[in-house]
Formats: C-alpha cells, sequence, structure tokens
C-alpha cells in the first residue's frame, strides 16, 4: 500500500534530482540535453536482411510487471468480494484545465467509464454509484447500483464543470448513502480529486473520524497535485492515496482499483447472503418483463421465488427483492481465492545448458531461444517446472489465472 | 518467413484450435459408439477441407489425453508447410503411448474425465501469441471434439479459461461424442457465443463437422447455426452436490449452502443472525411469511 501511495511522488524526485545535478553541471537547458546525452537514433539496430528491429522493451515491462505482482500476491490475503463503491468526480472549475487533453473532466470521464466495465467484470456481485462534486455541494449522479450501463449513460451525458470543490460535503453525502447497505458488504470510496483545495462548511477532521468508524474506505486519486488532507483522510481510512502524471498513468493507476483490495476482517460481518439462480427460459415463451413492463418473446429469466421475469443477470428482482446470479458469475470470483503462484525467473546459468531448458514456451510453442541460438529469457512454475516466455507468463497472471502446466499433468502437485 | 505485405488476410481467414479428447477410458467404454478410428478418419477429412477453404487458414491441434496434454500438429510450422492433416497421425500415436506410460492409476471408475482445462488453457495462450504477432491475423476460435465427462475438480480452471476467452472474444464451439451432455461445455459455448452441438448420429460426424464447424466467423452471421437449448447455470451446493435454485451465499467466500448454517464450512466464518428480509430494500417487499 505504501508503494502504491508514493509511486507518482517517486517518479517526480527522481526527475527533479536528475535535472538539478545536471544544470549545475553543465548549464544546458532540458531540451539540448535531450540531443546531447540521450542519443535515441543510436539505440536502432538492423537485423541481417536489413529491416530495424524493433527497440526491445520486452525485458524492462517485464521486470516492471514482476515488481507489481510480487507486491499484489505477497500472501494469501482475504478479499473483500462484495462491494459497494461510491465514485466521487470533482467537476469544479479545476477539471476544466487543459493539462489533460481535451479537457481534466472528459478524460476522468473516459476512464471511469472503462472503469466501470472493469469493476463488474472481476466483481460482479458488487455495487457502483457516481457522485459529483460541484460548486460547493455534492451530488448524486446514479443510485448504487449492479449494472454497468446506467451509469455509463449518466457519465455520457452532459457534464458541466463550475464553482469549488467540497471534500466534507462529499464525504458526507457518501456516508449517509452507504449507512443503508447490508452489513456483510464492504464500504468504499474513490475519489477523484482534480481541485486544489477544499471548500468546507466544517470541520473535515471531524467527518475523517467519522468516516473512519463507519469503516468506509476512502481512496484517493489526485489529478494535480499532492494535498495533505487527502493524504490524511486516505492513512486514517486505509485506503491509498495517488497522483497521476498524464492519462496513460492515470489509466493504470484507476485501473488498480478493480480487483478488490485486502479486506479488514472487522469491517464486514460475515453473513449467507440469500441468492437465486434462475433458469433460462425457453426460445419461444412469452412473458411480461418486470423491469422493461412490456411482453418480450422468448429469452430472460424467471426467479425461482416470485417466478417472476427477469431480463439480464446479475440483479435483484423488481417483484420480491431476491438477489438473482447466476453460477458464472460466482465464478469470476474464485480467482481472487484460488490466485496461482507467481514463476520463478530462469537463472542465466541454467538457461544456458540445453538438457536442462526446453527450447519452446509450454503454453505458446514459441521458441525461448533469442535470435542467434543465445539463451533467451524465460520463467518457470514452481510447482510443474514448466518453462514459460516472458509474454506467456504476464497473460497467465493477468487474464487466465490457469498455470497450463499444471493444469494439463494429472499427476502434478497441484492436483 | 514470407513478408506481411505478400499475405492478404481478409475477414474470412481463420485459426482453427482443435481440442481432440483421446481419453482412453471413454474411447473404450459402452458410452462411444464411434470407434476412435472412424472417429479419426472424419476428423482429418473435415481438417484438410478447412486447409483447402483458404490458403491462409491454420490448424493447430492438441490432444487432450488422461494425463497430459501436448501439441500435435500446426499447420503453419515451416516443416508442415503445404502439408495435408494425416501427418499428425504418427505425433497423435507418439503422444497416446506417452500418455498412457502416464498412468499411475491401477482401475478407474468408469471414463473418468480428461484434462480439458490443460488443453484450453495451451490453446488460450497460443492465440495469445497471435494476436501479438502484429495487426493482420486470422481470426482465432476454438473447436472442442470431447466426449469424456466433466471432472468437478475443473470447474474454477474451465471457468477461469472461459471468462478469459471471452474477454479476448474467441469462440468456443463443442461437439460432444459421448453420451450425456457435458455442462462446462454447454456453459463455454453460451459464455463466448460459440456453437455447441451433440450429434444425433455419429456415423455422419463428417457432415456435422463441416455443416456447422467449418465456417469462418465472418460468415456465421449469414448462417442458422445449433441454438444453444436450455443451458443449466444454476449451482450446485457445496453441502450435498444437489442443484439448487434458491440458496445461501457465505459473504466472505462465495461458498453454496442449501439451507442456513452457523459457521462456513470452507473458511471458517461465523455468521451473524438469519437475515429474513433484506435491509436494502424495505420499501420494495411485499410483506410476505418468513422465507426459507
Amino acid at each position: 500500500m505504501l508503494r502504491k501511495e508514493t509511486n507518482g511522488e517517486e517518479r517526480r524526485f527522481d526527475r527533479d534530482e536528475e535535472e538539478d545535478e545536471e544544470e549545475n553541471d553543465r548549464g544546458l537547458d532540458a531540451w539540448e540535453r535531450t540531443y546531447a546525452d540521450e542519443r535515441s537514433w543510436e539505440s536502432l539496430q538492423e537485423d541481417e536482411s536489413g529491416l530495424l528491429r524493433p527497440i526491445d522493451n520486452k525485458t524492462l515491462y517485464h521486470a516492471q510487471y514482476r515488481r507489481r505482482l510480487r507486491t499484489a500476491t505477497a500472501a494469501r490475503v482475504q478479499k473483500g468480494l462484495i462491494r459497494y463503491l461510491y465514485i466521487v468526480i470533482d467537476l469544479s472549475r479545476a477539471a476544466t484545465e487543459t493539462d489533460y487533453k481535451p479537457n481534466r473532466m472528459v478524460v476522468v470521464a473516459r476512464q471511469v467509464e472503462a472503469f466501470i466495465r472493469e469493476f463488474f467484470d472481476q466483481n460482479p456481485l458488487s455495487h457502483i454509484g457516481l457522485l459529483t462534486l460541484k460548486d460547493g455541494v455534492s451530488h448524486c449522479l446514479t443510485e448504487l447500483g449492479g449494472s454497468p450501463e446506467s451509469h455509463i449513460k449518466a457519465l455520457m451525458g452532459k457534464l458541466v464543470c463550475s464553482g469549488d470543490a467540497s471534500l466534507q460535503n462529499g464525504l458526507d453525502l457518501v456516508h449517509s448513502l452507504l449507512n443503508q447497505i447490508p452489513s456483510y458488504g464492504h464500504r468504499e470510496v474513490l475519489i477523484l480529486y482534480s481541485a486544489l483545495s477544499t471548500c468546507d462548511p466544517g470541520d473535515i477532521m471531524e467527518t475523517i473520524q467519522k468516516c473512519k468508524s463507519s469503516k468506509i474506505r476512502c481512496s484517493v486519486i489526485g489529478l494535480s497535485a499532492e494535498l495533505y488532507i487527502c493524504k490524511y483522510l486516505c492513512q486514517e481510512t486505509g485506503g491509498s492515496y495517488s497522483v497521476s502524471l498524464d492519462e496513460s498513468h492515470l489509466k493504470e493507476l484507476v485501473l488498480e482499483h478493480a480487483p478488490p483490495p485486502p479486506a479488514i476482517a472487522e469491517f464486514a460481518i460475515a453473513n449467507l447472503i440469500k441468492m437465486g439462480f434462475p433458469q433460462r427460459a425457453a426460445e419461444g415463451v412469452i412473458s411480461i418483463c418486470s423491469c422493461h413492463k412490456e411482453a418480450k418473446v422468448g429469452g430472460g429469466y424467471t426467479c425461482p421465488r416470485c417466478k417472476a421475469r427477469v431480463c439480464e443477470l446479475p440483479t435483484e428482482c423488481c417483484i420480491c427483492g431476491l438477489t438473482l446470479v447466476s453460477s458464472p458469475h460466482l465464478a469470476r470470483s474464485y480467482h481472487h481465492l484460488f490466485p496461482i503462484t507467481p514463476f520463478d525467473d530462469v537463472a542465466p546459468t541454467v538457461s544456458s545448458d540445453p538438457h536442462k531448458v526446453p527450447k519452446n514456451c509450454f503454453g505458446c510453442q514459441q521458441s525461448l531461444l533469442a535470435p542467434g541460438n543465445l539463451p533467451g529469457l524465460s520463467v518457470a512454475c514452481p510447482k510443474c517446472k514448466q518453462h514459460f516466455c516472458l509474454d506467456c507468463d504476464i497473460y497467465i497472471h493477468e487474464s487466465l489465472h490457469n498455470c497450463p502446466g499444471c493444469e494439463s499433468f494429472r499427476h502434478s502437485k497441484s492436483q | 518467413m514470407t513478408p506481411v505485405a505478400s499475405k492478404i488476410y481478409t475477414d474470412d481467414v481463420s485459426l482453427l484450435m482443435v481440442l481432440i479428447d483421446t481419453n482412453p477410458f471413454f474411447w473404450n467404454s459402452i458410452n462411444s459408439t464411434l470407434s476412435f478410428s472412424k472417429f479419426l478418419s472424419n476428423v482429418l477429412a473435415f481438417l484438410n477441407s478447412i486447409l483447402l477453404l483458404n490458403q491462409l487458414n491454420q490448424i493447430v491441434v492438441i490432444a487432450t489425453g488422461y494425463n497430459s496434454c501436448d501439441y500435435i500438429f500446426d499447420s503453419a510450422a515451416s516443416q508442415n508447410h503445404n502439408q495435408r492433416a494425416e501427418n499428425l497421425l504418427q505425433k497423435l500415436e507418439d503422444f497416446v503411448h506417452k500418455d498412457e506410460s502416464l498412468c499411475r492409476d491401477d482401475s478407474v471408475d468408469g471414463p473418468g474425465f480428461s484434462l480439458l482445462s490443460g488443453s484450453l488453457s495451451m490453446a488460450l495462450c497460443y492465440i495469445q501469441k497471435v494476436f501479438r504477432s502484429g495487426p493482420l491475423h486470422p481470426r482465432p476460435r476454438i473447436l472442442c471434439l470431447h466426449g469424456s465427462p466433466d471432472g468437478p475438480g475443473q470447474y474454477v480452471a474451465i471457468m477461469n479459461a472461459i471468462f478469459s476467452a471471452q474477454r479476448s472474444m474467441v469462440p468456443i464451439d463443442s461437439c460432444i461424442m459421448g453420451a450425456q451432455h457435458s455442462a462446462f461445455l454447454q456453459q463455454a459455448s453460451y459464455i463466448t457465443g460459440g456453437v455447441y452441438l451433440k450429434p444425433q448420429h455419429l456415423d455422419g460426424l463428417f457432415q456435422y463437422l463441416s455443416t456447422v464447424f467449418a465456417t469462418d466467423l465472418h460468415s456465421r452471421s449469414f448462417l442458422q447455426l445449433p441454438k444453444p437449448v436450455g443451458v443449466d447455470f444454476r449451482a450446485s451446493c457445496f453441502c450435498h452436490k444437489n442443484t439448487i435454485d434458491m440458496g445461501y451465499i457465505c459473504s466472505v467466500c462465495l461458498s453454496i449452502f442449501c439451507k442456513h448454517h452457523k459457521k462456513c464450512s470452507t473458511c471458517g466464518s461465523d455468521f451473524g443472525q438469519p437475515q429474513t428480509q433484506d435491509s436494502s430494500t424495505p420499501d420494495r417487499k411485499r410483506k410476505t411469511s418468513v422465507d426459507k
């Protein structure tokens, strides 16, 4: 968590240091230094047929990915799988700044839309609501809901920026809304803050203590600069604070909140939730659907308790209030409960011995040798000992969540 | 390797990953009405016809065995260029012998299940490699020729593979050779937008394969393909393994139970009071008696 918090500042701090040193030494401007020191044209190479070889960022990218993976899967930590998340979007004057093209508000709306789709993909049983901060007050843009379409429609509508942002009003509104949710849910807030100040009617420290005692986990992503009050809020409530440098960094930071965070056991009471598993109706059946209130042919699902028809899952039955899910929705969260072990790097001494390392990646059959028959980089699964290429490693841990080697051998240690 | 500019990837070029079930316990049991050699001759004719449909079509065959899985044939590999699909037979025979030698169980009850999750994972890794090769590539899909019953221990791994295929927009088609339907493959085909088929007359397998599974993804929008019939999305409870349509879910580990317990048997969490009404929607609920 600490690493995530200081990631933004670390990158900026390094750049400042570097610039200070060199300015003292040579008195060159920054644009001159790009030509004098970093001769990017020298890193281009040609292969045998005269075509340009692409610059190899693979090892850098892979090292960065593995650092991230190690912090993420440090221990088998309990995660909060049923989340009630409010996203607070700052629509104050500061959101009209054009340092993000075309302006901050449009970029934030775009990233929040991508985040909402990814969130429901990874947490199908959770709910999201949207709030805005504008003119010193905070409004509810959409209510807590389990389906992405209504939120995305509201985001894509006309959004106007004006006035100041008030962090306290936003937190007060979130606090009153999150008090109504069931006790087994994890309460979270994600604030996307562009302003450099907050315009509050009372004592914000009291509000922060109120949120802390209600067990709401608040995280902030800043777009302009680091603010002490945001840092204090996140530290008190156990969330994470980061400041984004540019649009791609903002995307990375926002998507980091999609997988479920480590849960603090006292925050949510474990409970048995009653849920229904409806069957899909046959193709030719005509019935009146309870969400659109009109007759529909075929498709749809029947609530097992009250037999009303609903159009899509997961949802809450409009008539009897039973939560309706299908077994794949539950299965989407199982990879958080059974994560696969990170693969180990294969040491260069081992990879240079042709008998110990197979020629091809076990997953995709790509050659593990670098051009010229030199030993290339590979990783190995600690359980089944199969070798994989770096790209398969990233795909397996980020998307697939199955080790092909462990799944392909009946008597491997994992079975 | 020919440079990319000379290949013209129109939208009807496909990459077909075929997962062949070689479980010997299934092929020798009464559940199978087709012999393995007849099955192979139908499949080889089908694979050759795919290669003839378009010069750039590519086929990769992975064998799903009882103890292991492996790549058998890749039509794009340099030694297989312009070769017919019969060239896979030697490698398939080697695989079957190796699979048999890995067998550690002395006796197996019934047909046993084959390692579908392993071959699905390998197929998806190969497809990711194709996606990485650049902006021009054939459109991939997976065809499972499966007969063994579903192994319940593979549920989580197969669902992970299905969701990953859904995200990469790779359809998983299935053709069932055995006597009973496969719930896992029905869900796979439904979720990824593929075709699920259980042929009634296995003697005419080639006809089913060439009319249903041979067309490329672009042309599927013009065809009437077999529609999914009653996909069962109900869950099974962890205590009795019965299929239930209403149950209780542990909020910590998402285990499913058919009746109220004091403690979760999977994660050990103690539960609070049984909730008879949802506290989140008090105004929308009708006042009914205590539900069970």
